[in-house]
């Protein structure tokens, strides 16, 4: 009895693993063949993958300074998904939060850390939620889709970004407000102020910062937020059928807009943290890819906080170590990409999974919620 | 009935197409009046109004209207396509890899055999949307957002950066048509793909409304279930019109590879298959509906560049580019209870007993 216990009890923390491991392991596999079919040698490259992610400390130190931000993201789709929405706008609210974080940590010289520096990252957290709880207004107010909305609004917050850092032009246009006027030509805002930066853990050439535990932090308090609140009991109610969670009296027009407003704020912090902790400024080429890689790792993370933080620690792993791949096989590191676009397949289509290992269709829904299901109505 | 004719062909226009169309019409009214009159003098006016202007918007608009008559197919027949960003974006480069290897070929053989990859490629990319989304059960939007992902990785894997396309379309002017003032250089002076892309959109309207594939498609999307029961194999037809969409798609990047810019750029595409979805919406799920909101995005996208043309330096350069972005969330926010869906679009249908 005992034992029969004990193993179903393993089952429970083992099952929700099932899948997506087996994903993972697939995207592997079909990014081998890719890799054949292109002429490299897979195992040259995931051996280079491998070392460059954990091969030495500096290996390590890559991989968590890449997981950070993948986390924060991965929180951020992670959770607009229990409510239904589909934010596909974190690196927009990425790039948001991190020109809010800079112009709060470019300024007010002379503040001391404990003031300045969480200031910093709040302003980075509002910059994102701005951002993230426009698509959930227009959504609740004019029905328009969350996916169009963001995904425009990130082309706005890419050129906005641009613009405050602007060095310029040639015919007299007048430079951005956050541009650094030592830097010549060149488009990107000064240094932030020591009293707004990130404390290193492990300095240069290490260079992985306090933020680990912000990102930490945020994953846990997302899951409490998310299975151990009332406001989380109401989310998750209106992802699941939104016309009951109306009638059983839930505000699902706060609930959707102030969702998006969290999402947005996790997806501004980690452009905060990235700025303030590791970039020390913010240039145009800062930011956006994590953004859209924070959807696979939510998938891959099962859209569970635990989860997201399992995935994001191997997409860091997978960035962390594509330079050293690319260096030691000459295989491009652009099949990272290809690879966590598999993922992304793998995972959001178990049936494909379920398919290829012969594994028999289990009755519980494992999917996670359905996004959308039309472009119509709220 | 021909006494109210006038009065009842606007009232038509207008509750079929809604204001989308009138804009549309405007504009094309202003362009005549602005350039047969001596107000081409005014500067603004010829910035807002002026031959350039109306040349790059239908430039603009090809991709566009592309898209959204891909998005119209897959959605009409109850599969939703967010996905045409990156099958435009693969058939764009598989357009540009097609260009590289045959650079040899007569230049008409090669870009002929390049448009067909492009679509061939597009087409199979729908293909693999349908599959996700029917056979796997995937849910559409990530099925579309794993194409993009998929498009953008594989095609940095793949693009080889020295690699040069040598030639792309050039304009054939119609004899006779492109004399007629104002009109005629707008539209009857252009490369290929322009022209197949306008057809497209009577091809497709005629398609959708005129014949018994049109109708079924309709029906397969509005209601699966009935479709079924009179014999309609839902299933195929939602295979067959996403596996067209997403060549209409592809047809799109070879447009911007062949005939637009001549050469690949990574992520090239630039945010116009969701444009294209936002055309598709606004245009309420109608060929030319979609045409002319197409137009109306492909206008702003053309403003943004005769502003910086015309060296107007006292807006920021990147707020003028924001000018599409921004002109497409406030198109679809003002739709509200004005534009509906197919009913059973983004459902995966099963027949009876079969789940």
């Amino acid at each position: 009895m005992a034992t029969a216990t004990s193993t179903t009890g393993i089952r429970r923390i083992l099952r929700p693993l099932l899948i997506p491991s087996l994903a993972l392991l697939s995207a592997l596999l079909a990014g081998a063949v890719v890799m054949v079919l292109s002429g490299d040698d897979p195992m040259a490259a995931y051996s280079g993958l491998f070392q460059g992610a954990f091969g030495d400390g500096k290996g390590w130190a890559r991989t968590i300074r890449k997981t950070i931000p993948f986390v924060l993201t991965g929180l951020s789709v992670a959770l607009a998904f229990k409510v239904s929405l589909f934010n596909i706008g974190a690196s927009g609210q990425f790039v948001m939060g991190s020109v809010f974080a800079v112009a709060v940590g470019i300024n007010f010289e002379g503040l001391p850390v404990f003031i300045h520096l969480p200031l910093a990252l709040i302003a980075g957290i509002v910059g994102g939620m701005l951002w993230g709880a426009i698509p959930g207004i227009l959504k609740v107010y004019t029905g328009a889709h969350e996916v169009i909305v963001t995904i425009m609004l990130n082309y706005v917050a890419s050129l906005f970004g641009g613009w405050t850092v602007y060095a310029g032009g040639t015919q007299g246009q007048t430079p951005g407000p956050l541009w650094d006027r030592t830097a010549g030509a060149i488009s990107e805002t000064p240094d932030v102020l020591h009293s707004a930066q990130i404390p290193w853990l492990f300095g240069p050439p290490y260079r992985v910062h306090a933020g680990v535990f912000l990102a930490l932090a945020a994953a846990i308090l997302v899951w409490w937020l998310i299975y151990k609140t009332p406001l989380g009991f109401e989310m998750r109610t209106v992802g699941h059928n939104m016309r009951a969670a109306r009638y059983a009296g839930i505000r699902v027009n706060y609930t959707i807009i102030l969702t998006m407003a969290l999402a947005g704020g996790l997806a501004g912090l980690a452009g905060g943290i990235e700025t303030l902790g590791l970039n020390h400024k913010f240039a145009p080429e800062f930011g956006g890819a994590v953004g859209f890689d924070g959807i696979t790792v939510a998938l891959l993370g099962q859209t569970h906080p635990i989860g997201v933080l399992l995935a994001a620690f191997m997409f860091g792993a997978l960035d962390g170590g594509a330079a050293t791949m690319q260096f030691q096989s000459g295989v491009p590191a652009d099949i990272i990409q290809i690879i966590q676009a598999l993922v992304l397949a793998f995972v959001a289509a178990p049936l494909i999974i379920r398919m290829i290992f012969r594994l028999r269709q289990q009755t519980a829904d494992d999917a996670g919620s359905a996004v959308s299901t039309s472009w119509g109505g709220t | 009935m021909s006494k109210n004719a006038p009065v009842s062909v606007f009232h038509r226009l207008r509750k079929r197409y809604g204001n989308t169309m009138i804009l549309a019409l405007l504009l094309v009214v202003m362009a005549i009046l602005v350039n047969l009159t001596p107000l081409k003098e005014q500067t603004w006016l010829r910035v807002l109004f002026g031959i350039s202007a109306l040349n790059f918007t239908l430039r603009m608009t090809v991709p566009l209207v592309l898209g959204a008559l891909s998005g119209i197919l897959c959605e009409r027949s109850g599969i939703i396509n967010i996905g045409i960003e990156g099958m435009m974006l693969a058939g764009a480069f598989a357009g540009f890899v097609a260009k590289t290897s045959t650079n040899h070929w007569p230049l008409a053989a090669s870009l002929i055999f390049s448009v067909a990859a492009a679509m061939a490629v597009g087409g199979l990319m729908g293909a693999v949307h349908a599959l996700f989304s029917i056979r796997f059960r995937m849910d559409q939007i990530i099925s579309g957002t794993v194409i993009i992902i998929l498009a953008l990785g594989a095609t940095s894997y793949l693009y080889n950066r020295d690699a040069i396309a040598e030639g792309k379309f050039s304009s054939i002017p119609i004899p006779g048509l492109s004399q007629i003032p104002v009109i005629g250089p707008i539209l009857f002076d252009n490369p290929p793909i322009t022209y197949l892309a306008l057809i497209m959109v009577v091809v497709v309207h005629v398609g959708l409304f005129y014949t018994r594939w049109g109708l079924r498609t309709r029906a397969v999307g509005e209601h699966p279930r009935a479709a079924d029961t009179v014999g309609i194999n839902v299933n195929l037809y939602r295979y067959v019109n996403t596996s067209l969409g997403g060549m209409l798609a592809g047809l799109a990047g070879a447009f911007l590879v062949l005939e637009a810019v001549g050469q690949f750029q990574e992520g090239m595409t630039a945010g116009r298959g969701f444009i294209s979805l936002a055309a598709m919406i606004f245009g309420n799920w109608n060929p030319f509906g979609a045409l002319a909101a197409a137009t109306l995005f492909g206008y702003t996208q053309a403003l943004q560049n005769e502003l910086l043309l015309a060296g107007v330096t006292q807006v920021p350069r990147q707020f003028i580019s924001m000018l599409p972005y921004v002109v497409t969330i406030v198109a679809v926010s003002g739709l509200v209870g004005r534009v509906r869906p197919p009913a059973a679009e983004g459902k995966v249908y099963e027949t009876e007993g079969s789940a």
